[in-house]
């Protein structure tokens, strides 16, 4: 079992997202029964090649051929096999949207598809490889589980619940190497239960994925503008705490939601179909990436470029604060 | 099942046909429903190794309707099986029925698998066989696909993924009717050789006249043989056994009126006598 500790976090963080990811997995492979992990041809780039070697009879790359590779997770979790299938976001949530449709979200069948690079963290790679709209079309898609860790260590979190989770979910990677931990401790993780990370009243944040730090580094720096915000990890996107949502309605002034997904469909979105019915309610201010294909550059530039780093994220909060 | 028994059985499933596509008074996919209707009754009737009384079985044969909107000859044969009762299978294209133009999964009812959207069928039957495999189970897998299906690349990506995994406990069947929704297929997407191409791609091959009780018969004692997966190319025709449907895409897709009905009725009476 992989404890959260301190010094854990940090080798983590350097580790990434990915290889994290293919450690979380090793370390399920003993303890979880019928698991089976496929791949469309990106095993080593998923951090799987350790997982490959010590369970050669669980692993599959079933070759370039995602639509196929769904299929194929599928027919296993038919057969009762607990199946992750792992290839890069736009492959699975794009490429194959139709299989994931037919037969985790149609079917409900047990497969959970691990986004590898979603947002941008796949940067000089580019739009191709970007994972900009993942969320929108997976979270579209009747009776699929959506969930977007905050860190390395809820990327441990996230695969440890979903071995135990049955039912089809889409797992969202974002980050890369040297992601700056939110958590250097072991915390109760849920699957469809936001954790609230910090306490204000001026305003909540509402983020997931890489953009929970950021939130957190923002918060920090409003505060010394003596501006108080709240900030809450809504890793699961879909089913959305509503109940967390609330109390953040109830007890803070304007609502900011933050993502690494474009603003269109994502969860600014997600909180925006919930809070549109209220007759009454404070102002929501989305922040994510633009609707647009970015110049592709380095992933710590882009999220400066684009306002998603914490500084800039409070700069854009203290101006929409100013503008009520 | 010995030929003229599945003879008998073809014969009732076509009958069975007819009145359901009259009676729930839509528009229904009968051409490629009639096309399939000897191969299914062999399967049905003889092929498959499945209990309708338990229809949950664990050790059951998997059979997957990849072609989903091939339903009336399917639910006709899980009618004939017994895996559908009277009453459900005349609620056909009615509300709340469980029997609409697409297969929707129910196991108690005999129905794997949910489909409607064409080339999904082949790569779940992958993965069911390696499932198979992995469990040391000795079922077999059979997966039927149209061939206007066989124009999706997904199709071409499980055809290679399943030779490459030697799933020997894998057989397709393509309904080769030569037609597709607007029109022939040939002048769509010219497959030539079919058989060809799947033999290319490591698969094993029998060619079949797929209304010929006894050439699908054969065919069926043969796959599972090798370290490959098996497929029968069936040679079929769109809307068999009605004069006026044969070969005639305006089937494809198509309402029933009581003067059709009442030909039909009448073809298929003559016939059998």
């Amino acid at each position: 079992m992989l404890e959260i500790t301190p010094i854990n976090a940090r080798a983590w963080s350097r580790l990434g997202s990915r290889g994290v990811f293919g450690q979380a997995v090793l370390s399920i492979g003993e303890s979880t029964p019928n698991l089976m992990v496929l791949s469309a041809d990106l095993g080593n780039s998923s951090g799987l090649d350790r997982f490959k070697a010590t369970y050669p009879d669980k692993f599959l790359n079933i070759g370039i051929a995602e639509q196929n590779m769904i299929g194929a997770a599928a027919g296993l979790a038919k057969e009762g096999f607990n199946v992750f299938a792992t290839s890069f976001a736009p492959f699975i949530s794009m490429r194959a949207a139709e299989q994931v449709r037919m037969n985790l979200g149609y079917m409900e069948l047990n497969v959970k598809a691990v986004a590898i690079g979603s947002g941008i963290a796949m940067a000089f790679l580019g739009n191709s490889h970007y994972g900009l709209e993942d969320a929108a079309v997976m979270r579209s898609i009747p009776n699929i589980t959506v969930v977007c860790p905050a860190d390395c260590a809820e990327i441990v979190k996230t695969v440890q619940a979903a071995a135990q989770h049955t039912g089809p979910m889409y797992i969202r990677l974002t980050g890369a190497v040297n992601n700056p931990p939110v958590y250097t401790e072991d915390y109760a993780f849920q699957i469809g239960r936001a954790v609230r990370l910090r306490e204000g009243t001026d305003l909540t944040f509402i983020a997931n994925g890489t953009m929970v730090y950021e939130s957190l580094e923002a918060a920090k720096l409003l505060q010394a503008q003596g501006i108080s915000a709240a900030v809450v990890n809504m890793h699961t996107l879909k089913p959305l705490d509503t109940q967390a949502i609330d109390h953040a309605l109830r007890t803070s002034g304007a609502i900011v939601t933050v993502e690494e997904h474009s603003v269109i469909g994502g969860l600014g979105a997600a909180v925006a179909e919930y809070t549109a019915r209220l007759r009454q309610r404070p102002p929501h201010l989305i922040l994510g990436l633009p609707d647009a294909f970015i110049a592709a550059a380095d992933y710590r530039f882009m999220l400066e470029r684009e306002g998603l780093a914490g500084a800039k994220i409070a700069a854009t909060v203290t101006q929409f604060l100013a503008e009520g | 099942m010995e030929t003229p028994a599945l003879h008998t059985m073809a014969h009732f499933m076509r009958t069975r046909i007819m009145d359901i596509s009259h009676r729930c008074a839509l528009s229904a996919h009968l051409g490629g429903g009639l096309s399939m209707v000897e191969i299914l009754a062999t399967l049905y009737g003889s092929v498959l190794r499945v209990r309708p009384q338990e229809p949950r079985w664990d050790d059951r044969d998997r059979f997957i309707l990849s072609k989903g909107h091939g339903v009336l000859g399917y639910f006709a044969a899980l009618l004939a099986a017994g895996f559908i009762s009277e009453e459900v299978f005349a609620t056909f294209q009615s509300n709340e029925s469980d029997l609409i133009a697409h297969p929707v999964l129910n196991l108690d009812l005999g129905i794997e698998s949910s489909n409607g959207s064409l080339g999904h069928g082949l790569s779940m039957g992958i993965g069911i066989c390696l499932g198979a495999k992995k469990k040391g189970k000795d079922f077999r897998t059979f997966v039927m696909m149209g061939d206007g299906e066989c124009n999706e690349g997904s199709v071409w990506e499980a055809v290679m993924s399943a030779a490459q995994l030697q799933l020997d406990n894998l057989t397709a069947i393509v309904d080769y009717n030569r037609l597709q929704s607007d029109g022939d297929s040939r002048k769509i997407i010219e497959f030539g050789d079919l058989a060809a191409k799947f033999r290319c791609f490591g698969w094993n091959v029998s060619e079949v006249d797929g209304h010929d009780l006894g050439q699908l018969l054969n065919a069926f004692a043969q796959t599972f043989a090798l370290q490959a997966p098996h497929v029968i190319v069936a040679h079929t025709v769109k809307g068999k056994g009605i004069s006026f449907m044969e070969n005639n895409n305006e089937w494809h897709h198509k309402r029933l009126t009581k003067a059709d009905y009442d030909l039909a009725i009448a073809e298929l009476g003559a016939v059998h006598a």
